[in-house]
């Protein structure tokens, strides 16, 4: 295997490591937190529910994207 | 854990998983994965009705990502894509008014099922017969290899008829810089509705057809057809999303549980592209229709829906 492979391949299973366990407090924190509320809204104000899931579901793809970019920038620079 | 919206009981590993699987291909092929996405998670014991509407939402924060990658690799043609998503979504309403008819004649699973045998096959055959030929003759043009930018050059063995389609001067025409093609807008729209008439009749974003047609019939490079269908993908699926929603038919914790692994899969799936040429990623394509027919023949032949 190539040097430069294996250095990306090792920097991409850090990544994945450091993002894993920042999910893990994501899944038991952030969604332990809003659960409750959703499921209220989802039963009672449908169009109120209707918005938030399209703001939660982009903001948090816009957020992670750029955590794991940053995290994949920063691997990678401290490699080189 | 538990999701009370859809009160279900599924392993979150098991979510971003799934999540993960389908960004690759939404980030290599440009599709939103419902074909995978749906049975994984009715296999988990989530209602039809909140697979195909969670599937939506998450298919949005997956584009969102994949697309926002896509266009720091100059892949994504957004004129292009605001003009598909006007007609994806007047599909998209016709092809849910098509079901409302086909229920009411009482024959809507039968239809639904050999429509989309049929479409998935023939769409399965022919790129497997295009890319097959046009990666035959690039072989015997040139013998060398094509990497980074030189790769997304595209050639195709339909291009004669691609052209002829772009020949036809229907006013308004278009110019697209960022894609290198000057086309009706009746042709972009009339791809757009037959994608969206898909999406609304067989579910899910019929990236499977909105994907090859951009290239066969409006002309635009491989490359750039991923990054815009993904880009259009983020417009319709948020619709869709939103009157799901309103219908009662979002489980939004599902969803964002997927999503965490489809960050990941939509950046490997984008970054992949580069390595590979058009007609490469074509052929690759093939397989992913074959899925789909074959999960629509299972449902047929046991009865059981997936």
């Amino acid at each position: 295997m190539k040097k430069g492979t294996a250095k990306s391949l090792q920097a991409f299973a850090i990544e994945l490591a450091v993002y894993s366990v920042l999910v893990i407090c994501y899944f038991f924190l952030v969604l332990h937190l809003l659960g409750d509320w959703l499921y209220r809204l989802e039963s009672q104000h449908r169009y109120m529910y209707a918005a938030v899931a399209i703001l939660l579901i982009a903001g948090q793809a816009v957020v992670l994207d750029t955590v794991t970019t940053l995290l994949f920038r920063f691997l990678r620079g401290r490699g080189k | 854990m538990f999701f009370p919206i859809s009160n279900t009981h599924i392993n979150p590993i098991y979510l971003a998983v799934v999540g993960f699987i389908i960004g690759i291909l939404g980030g290599f092929f440009g599709v939103g994965g419902s074909f995978i996405a749906g049975p994984a998670l009715r296999l988990m014991g989530v209602d039809w009705n909140y697979a195909v509407g969670t599937d939506l939402a998450h298919i949005v924060g997956k584009s969102i990502v994949a697309a926002r990658q896509h266009r720091t690799l100059g892949n994504v043609d957004l004129k292009l894509g605001l003009f598909m998503a006007i007609g994806t979504i007047g599909g998209a309403e016709g092809g849910a008014q098509l079901i409302q008819a086909l229920k009411r004649a009482g024959n809507v699973n039968t239809v639904v099922s050999w429509v989309a045998i049929v479409v998935y096959l023939g769409i399965a055959v022919f790129m497997l017969w295009e890319s097959g030929t046009t990666l035959q003759s690039d072989r015997r043009r040139s013998p060398r290899k094509i990497k980074g930018a030189e790769s997304k050059k595209d050639r195709s063995a339909f291009g004669p008829v691609t052209q002829r389609i772009q020949r036809v001067e229907i006013w308004p025409m278009i110019t697209l810089p960022t894609s290198g093609i000057r086309i009706s807008l009746w042709t972009i729209l009339l791809v757009a509705f037959i994608g969206g008439l898909f999406s609304g009749f067989l579910g899910g974003g019929a990236g499977y057809i909105r994907m090859p047609s951009m290239v066969y019939v409006l002309g635009v490079p491989t490359h750039l057809a991923v990054g815009t269908d993904l880009f259009e993908i983020v417009i319709s699926a948020s619709y869709g999303t939103i009157t799901h929603a309103i219908k009662g038919n979002v489980d939004i914790l599902i969803a964002l549980v997927m999503h965490t692994g489809a960050v990941v899969g939509a950046q490997i799936g984008v970054v992949a592209t580069q390595y590979f040429a058009g007609p490469k990623i074509r052929l690759a394509f093939v397989p992913l229709p074959l899925i789909g027919a074959a999960i629509v023949v299972y449902t047929l032949m046991t009865g059981h829906k997936l």
